[in-house]
């Protein structure tokens, strides 16, 4: 059964790519205004459980229950998911040529409001959106993600978050990929979205952007595996030590 | 997509939903003249002799109905399904009406209603500087506006062009596609009926597009109609046509011989959105002369039939030509659409751009076709192929067949052809945002049409896209 107060909760979730097991038993609880970091090294199973969370059909969620508001998510599509209040900023963001970024906003926008609900509203989100995040309006009618940089990419993950307004944002490595100055803005747009009501997972490799965006709790990840969960602190000391030293702590722990 | 068109859509969204019923209906019809099925000489001296044509036409079309019977089917397209035409079984000739109108009040109620239904007197207050609307074989209704008219702008149907320029049509008629340049060439030639008449004088621009309508109505019905386009010196002029027909059982024929001829510096833009029900076989031969420094352009969008063979062509015969064929085609299921570009480099200094953009889904079939040529005189040539072929479930097909004669060195020559797949990473992202699966396949569909769309006037860009949203409706992953 799920917590009632948790916003978002999913327990002993294994997750598997191809017939090969890739998460192996992850679980979390994410209270309404918190903030938790997912760390870990290149291949641990991150992103996977990203995908897995949010519906990506090629990442079989092979057992283990998740719930975003007492609701049960696991049956649900990537697009229920997406209008029950979950989103997720890709590591990778893919690029749809022909469809300018305007007219994607609006149509994702429409979906979560509704065939036939009202739109006139959009122009001016839209454009108040892409000041806040200091987009440059001519990214309105580029075709989405194509031929963005890295940076540009990052950026329209977040406008889309700050337009749809999710309960969970899951952001997967926002970070990378970003200059200084962009890395303060994002991480800016971040915090005027994030509030009492609703609740973040960062997945991230560096401190930096945790700097900026606070988080209540800081969890490590190895081998599809939450290993270690902390305090900030914990970011500090593994941007210091590097994993070894956690997974040499769980080995211990675990007797293996 | 612009978000202007999206708004577009979004008033449309109210609409029906499917062809059958937008444009699917048939009117019951007591015809002026319904000749009888089948063809041979007597059917050709009927029409030539109804339509009181000058000798050399009449002449003309009994020595192409000898060449039509002559001529195998071609080898190429789809030989099979094309055996499966029964010409005999084909009606030649329809006159709807006894006398073409000029004024929409006078059009008889059915065919009214036939094109209220399609949207055309509406589109023509809108933004068009003339109409004309052609039922079966004849053209039913024609109106120019006066200012174009004063111009000495000439916008006919063919019929009432032959007659009221006969000068005109005699030194152009049969000039670029000879009646013996292919099977389909000749039968139109034997027994074309109705098309467009369009004139511009030197140096004239032609602001507001002059658009066609043609509506085929009753089954085993042939259409063949006959265009001829002369851009003087100079000029500018956008055609569009669109063309329908309804649902029947039995096959339908559409053939049709579009000549188009540039002279020195002027514009054609040539718009052909056409959206045939499943059962017309719809062959067509369009081809445009363009002379020195003077540009055409065929966009080119193929929906619906059974069978579309169409390869819109451009000769550049003078220095300094060009020429551009943008095109689309949607194979849907059980539909097989031939479509290509053809361009033959004549003189030097000349540059074309080809852009085919096809998509399949279901078991349906889209083939590109083309041809380019450059002549031994074309030096410093430019010649650009892209060829974009989307595939839409496991049973979609597409295919190329490119041909290059390049007899000058001096030439550059760029070729680029794409398969791709709807990728489920890019429907992921899509659905990840809240779109349903079928709306994130829909967008994509759309973006890949986009620099085919964005080339039409705003009307025509959002009736594409709710063709396309009909094609897609019910689609399989
Ligand atoms: N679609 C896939 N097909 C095959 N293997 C995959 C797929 N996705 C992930 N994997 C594998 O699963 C493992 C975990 O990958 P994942 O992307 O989840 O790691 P990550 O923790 O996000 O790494 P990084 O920090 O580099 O982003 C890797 O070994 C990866 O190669
Ligand atoms: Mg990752």
């Amino acid at each position: 059964m799920p917590d009632q107060k948790a916003l978002f909760e999913f327990n002993d979730i294994h997750v598997e790519v191809d017939g090969k097991q890739i998460v192996s038993g992850v679980s979390l609880k994410i209270l309404p205004g918190e903030i938790h970091a997912i760390m870990g090294p290149n291949g641990s199973g991150k992103s996977s459980l990203s995908n897995a969370l949010m519906g990506h059909p090629d990442y079989a969620i092979m057992s283990g229950e998740a719930f975003l508001d007492g609701r049960s998510i696991l049956s649900m599509s990537a697009d229920e998911r997406s209008r029950a209040g979950l989103y997720l900023a890709f590591q990778y963001p893919l690029a749809i040529p022909g469809v300018t970024v305007a007219n994607f906003m609006r149509a994702a926008l429409q979906a979560h409001r509704g065939k036939d609900a009202d739109m006139s509203d959009f122009r001016k989100l839209f454009k108040a959106a892409m000041k806040a995040l200091l987009i440059d309006p001519s990214f309105a009618t580029r075709y989405l993600n194509d031929g963005f940089s890295g940076g540009e990419k990052k950026r329209i993950e977040i406008l889309q978050m700050s337009m749809l307004n999710p309960k969970m944002a899951l952001l997967d490595e926002t970070d990378s990929g970003l200059d200084i100055d962009a890395l303060k803005i994002v991480s800016e747009g971040i915090n005027r979205f994030h509030n009492d009501s609703n609740a973040l997972l960062l997945v991230t490799h560096y401190q930096r952007l945790l700097n900026y965006v606070k988080p209540h709790h800081v969890h490590v990840m190895i081998h599809g595996r939450i290993v270690k969960t902390g305090g900030p602190e914990l970011a500090l000391k593994l941007e210091e030590l590097g994993y070894d030293w956690v997974e040499a702590e769980y080995a211990q722990g675990t007797g293996a | 997509m612009s978000d202007e068109i999206r708004r577009h859509n979004e008033d449309l969204a109210s609409l029906d939903k499917d062809y059958a019923t937008r444009y699917g209906f048939q009117d019951p019809v007591n015809y002026f003249h319904k000749g009888a099925r089948g063809i041979n000489h007597e059917v050709v001296e009927m029409i030539s002799r109804m339509k009181k044509e000058p000798a050399w036409m009449t002449e003309l079309r009994h020595a192409a109905l000898d060449i039509f019977t002559a001529k195998p089917i071609p080898k190429w397209g789809n030989s099979e399904l094309l055996s499966e035409i029964d010409f005999e079984n084909i009606y030649y000739f329809m006159k709807p009406i006894e006398h073409q109108q000029s004024n929409w009040d006078n059009v008889p109620e059915y065919i009214k209603k036939t094109f209220d239904r399609l949207g055309i007197p509406e589109a023509e207050r809108k933004f068009l500087g003339g109409v004309s609307a052609q039922y079966e074989s004849e053209v039913v209704y024609h109106s120019m506006r006066e200012d174009l008219k004063k111009q000495g702008i000439i916008f006919l149907d063919m019929d009432s062009g032959l007659r009221e320029h006969p000068d005109l049509v005699k030194k152009y008629f049969g000039t670029v596609i000879s009646t013996a340049d292919n099977k389909f060439a000749a039968l139109n030639t034997a027994v074309w009926s109705g098309g467009s008449l369009i004139y511009v004088p030197p140096g004239i621009d032609v602001k507001v597009p002059l658009q066609a309508y043609f509506r085929i109505n009753a089954e085993n019905m042939g259409q063949f109609e006959r265009t001829l386009i002369i851009a003087d010196k100079g000029s500018r002029v956008h055609y569009i046509e669109g063309c329908t027909a309804p649902v029947y059982s039995t096959d339908s024929l559409h053939t049709a011989v579009v000549e188009v001829i540039a002279l020195e510096d002027s514009y054609i833009r040539y718009t052909t959105i056409q959206n045939w029900s499943r059962n017309i076989f719809n062959l067509v031969t369009k081809r445009a002369s363009v002379y020195g420094n003077a540009t055409v352009e065929w966009v080119d969008g193929n929906l619906g039939s059974r069978l579309s063979m169409k390869y819109p062509c451009i000769q550049l015969m003078g220095e300094g030509a060009r020429g551009e064929i943008l095109s689309v085609a949607f194979a849907g299921k059980d539909q097989h659409q031939d479509a290509g570009a053809k361009v033959i480099h004549v003189a030097p200094n000349t540059s074309s751009r080809i852009r085919s953009k096809s998509v399949s889904k279901d078991n349906g079939r889209a083939s590109y076709r083309g041809l380019v040529k450059v002549h031994k005189n074309a030096a410093n040539t430019k010649v650009s192929v892209e060829c974009d072929a989307l595939l839409i479930g496991e049973d979609a097909r597409s295919d190329t067949y490119p041909t290059m004669e390049v007899d000058n060195d001096q030439v550059k020559v760029e070729h680029e052809a794409r398969v791709s797949k709807v990728a489920e990473e890019q429907l992921f992202y899509l659905t990840s945002r809240g779109l349903t699966e079928d709306d994130a396949r829909l967008l994509i569909v759309n973006g890949f049409m986009e620099p085919f769309t964005k080339e039409l006037p705003l009307e025509y860009a959002v009736e594409l896209n709710r063709l396309i949203e009909l094609e897609m409706e019910g689609s399989i992953g």
